[in-house]
């Protein structure tokens, strides 16, 4: 079997949390804000990996861990079998033209006083990738051309402002893409856009992994979109992924009760469907202070006993490539 | 029995340039105890319904034309003094796109609700509003112990719930909500949803819901109104419209909105952007990006008729004339 194209292991990042001058000195637990706790995944070439979970799960984190946009505090990174969690920044940098990432909003993404034709070249100019002006145009337009936005002399000399939303992703697309990349973290790319241009961006992704062998970290809350776009999918909730596996099995046949408890709230575009009934309370809880144990069992509508409250259930095999990590499947204890 | 009428509401904003038609003739009924979805992307003048309704709009938007009949009053017609006396959150109560972002951090939330009871109901004493804030509570899920918190104690969901508790305050016969779930999570959402359904029932409310999404829409209405560019595309019952989509517009989003459990399938883009309502097209506002126009298209704008049963639609495809 292939190796895979990225791996992921026991990755954390633990944020500290601010403390007052004088709580500082007279000392006391320190505070972290365990935002991605130990989480392990690989992503293969030509995939699309989703990375589901609501806000504050740690999906977005994780995707800027991966491309030490922040530093880690634990665990490993692999892209193409190298270590990478460590390198410096100097030695990391001939990494980035491998790994780009397309940022959630268009509308803060792109600087407003720069063309889009020297948005998009930017990055070529940092890596210097190119050896005159000659090539950087013929790449930009290259560029563009891919995501669409063509006639592509008709684009590089205007400014953000005078293009519409799904164009603007497209410009991020762009920009990610010039350098022809093997990963591409996306991170909500469409929540920003409207319905009806929403498409014409993931398309795109699909696209670009079908023809030039680019696999994606797919960041969304949306499973419905998440669904139609990956093959693969991992579910997080407070730091930790609950499940992962085949995005068929675990749309089809949701196995943690948190999964469960997402794929019964996602609103369908049927009167016909029926609603089941709201069986989750409350929210989300703080990652400051995560309940003990299983972290969902505060919520837990399959709640088992003490178990629960007391052991934190590891990810387990419970078929082909499908984990879950949750006392109603772990082996008996 | 219609406890709302809106009969060609014209809402323009003035601008340098000149009229922006955001609401440009528009007519619906609201049942009781029934819901209406107003789905759309942003620009097509979802929330300049909602606030021409209870006449809260920008200071450079005004009614151009139209009625919007409420029990016997037409609310377009009335003074300031009598919207006050007679509508605003007596009769038809909004909760904004994001309010719950919009609460005063320094003020408990128990006084923001009795404020909101005083000011509409002034002869309501202190004691009694608090009362009311308290069964308000009840009614939408939260511990009445909490009113003596301030907002930023609650989380989003709950502030959500709050709002709703303070729309309701006056006993309204409508409650407009705009996004009610946009920023929530799935399942906050789900439980904002079905609050919306219950307080429906229970109360005998009508609700006008406006949201982008369509499966919010799905969840929630009885009946549904599709807007593109100031208009109506297409309107009818829930099922009409979700299962029998004649609009090309209509057909286009359910395309780009997938089902989680639906199989799986590229997703449909339109291609193009919303017109611009301040130039907008002569004909039809879609045609440029409708994959079937015709040359009548560009040229005359359709009007919007009833090809089935209570099933209405703005297309030159379905007008047999």
């Amino acid at each position: 079997m292939e190796e895979p194209l990225l791996k992921v292991n026991e990755l954390k990042k633990w944020f500290p949390v601010r403390t007052g001058f004088v709580k500082s000195m007279v000392g006391g637990e320190k505070l972290f804000v365990k935002a991605v706790d130990g989480i392990s995944f690989d992503i293969n070439a030509r995939e699309i990996y989703g990375l589901a979970g609501e806000s504050g799960s740690g999906k977005t984190t994780t995707g800027r861990l991966i491309l030490k946009l922040i530093e880690p505090t634990a665990g490993k990174i692999l892209f193409k079998d190298k270590d990478i969690t460590n390198l410096k920044p100097k030695e990391f940098k001939s990494y980035r033209r491998k790994m780009q990432i397309i940022f959630q909003d268009p509308y803060e993404s792109l600087n407003p006083r720069m063309t889009i034709g020297s948005i998009i070249s930017e990055p070529l100019h940092v890596q210097k990738a190119c050896k005159n002006e000659r090539e950087v145009q013929e790449k930009v337009a290259a560029a563009l051309d891919e995501v669409q936005l063509t006639p592509p002399e008709e684009f590089i000399s205007r400014f953000p402002h005078e293009v519409s939303g799904g164009q603007r992703q497209r410009i991020a697309v762009a920009r990610a893409l010039v350098l022809k990349p093997d990963f591409i973290v996306a991170d909500e790319p469409v929540s920003m856009l409207d319905v009806s241009i929403r498409a014409e961006v993931l398309n795109l992704m699909v696209e670009l992994m079908e023809k030039h062998n680019v696999a994606f970290l797919y960041v969304t809350h949306d499973l419905a979109l998440a669904r139609h776009l990956c093959n693969r999918l991992a579910v997080m909730y407070l730091g930790k992924i609950m499940e992962r596996g085949y995005t068929e099995d675990i749309i089809y046949e949701p196995m943690h009760p948190y999964t469960r408890a997402l794929m019964a709230a996602v609103p369908v575009p049927d009167p016909e469907s029926k609603r089941a009934e709201v069986v989750i309370k409350g929210e989300i809880p703080s990652p400051i202070n995560p309940p003990s144990g299983c972290r969902f069992h505060t919520r837990c509508p399959q709640y088992i006993g003490d178990i629960c409250r007391i052991t934190e259930p590891k990810l387990t095999n419970v078929g082909k490539d499908r984990y879950v990590a949750c006392h109603l499947y772990s082996e008996k204890t | 029995m219609l406890t709302l009428k809106v009969e060609d509401l014209r809402t323009y904003y003035k601008i340098q340039r000149g009229y922006v038609k955001a609401v440009d003739g528009v007519s619906f009924g609201v049942e009781k105890g029934q819901a209406l979805g107003l789905v759309g992307e942003s620009g097509c003048g979802k929330t300049t319904i909602a606030t021409s309704l209870i006449r809260v709009l920008a200071s450079n938007a005004m009614i151009v034309g139209g009625h919007i009949l409420f029990k016997d009053l037409d609310i377009v017609k009335l003074t300031e003094a009598e919207l006050k006396e007679e509508v605003r959150w007596k009769g038809i109560s909004l909760v904004f796109q994001g309010a719950m972002n919009a609460m005063n951090p320094v003020i408990k939330v128990s006084d923001q609700i009795i404020e909101a009871i005083q000011l509409h109901e002034p002869n309501v004493e202190k004691q009694e509003a608090l009362e009311r804030a308290g069964k308000l509570f009840q009614l939408v899920g939260i511990d009445p112990s909490r009113l003596e918190h301030y907002a930023f104690e609650f989380s989003g969901g709950m502030r959500q719930r709050a709002m709703i508790a303070m729309a309701l305050s006056c006993n309204p016969e409508i409650m407009i909500a705009d996004e009610p779930s946009t920023a929530l999570d799935v399942i906050v959402q789900a439980q904002v949803l079905q609050l919306l359904r219950q307080l429906k029932e229970r109360l005998n409310l009508s609700l006008i819901i406006i949201s982008h999404d369509l499966s919010i829409i799905a969840e929630t209405c009885e009946r549904a109104a599709v807007m593109y560019g100031g208009k109506f595309a297409e309107t009818g019952d829930i099922y009409a419209v979700f299962k029998n989509p004649l609009h090309p517009y209509t057909q286009g989003l359910l395309g780009a909105f997938p089902g989680v459990k639906a199989p799986k399938t590229r997703l449909i883009s339109i291609p193009g952007s919303p017109p611009d309502l301040l130039n907008a097209p002569v004909g039809c506002k879609f045609a440029e990006r409708c994959k079937f126009a015709m040359p009548i298209c560009r040229d005359f704008d359709p009007d919007l008729i009833e090809v089935e049963k209570d099933h209405w639609v703005a297309c030159h495809l379905h007008n047999k004339k």
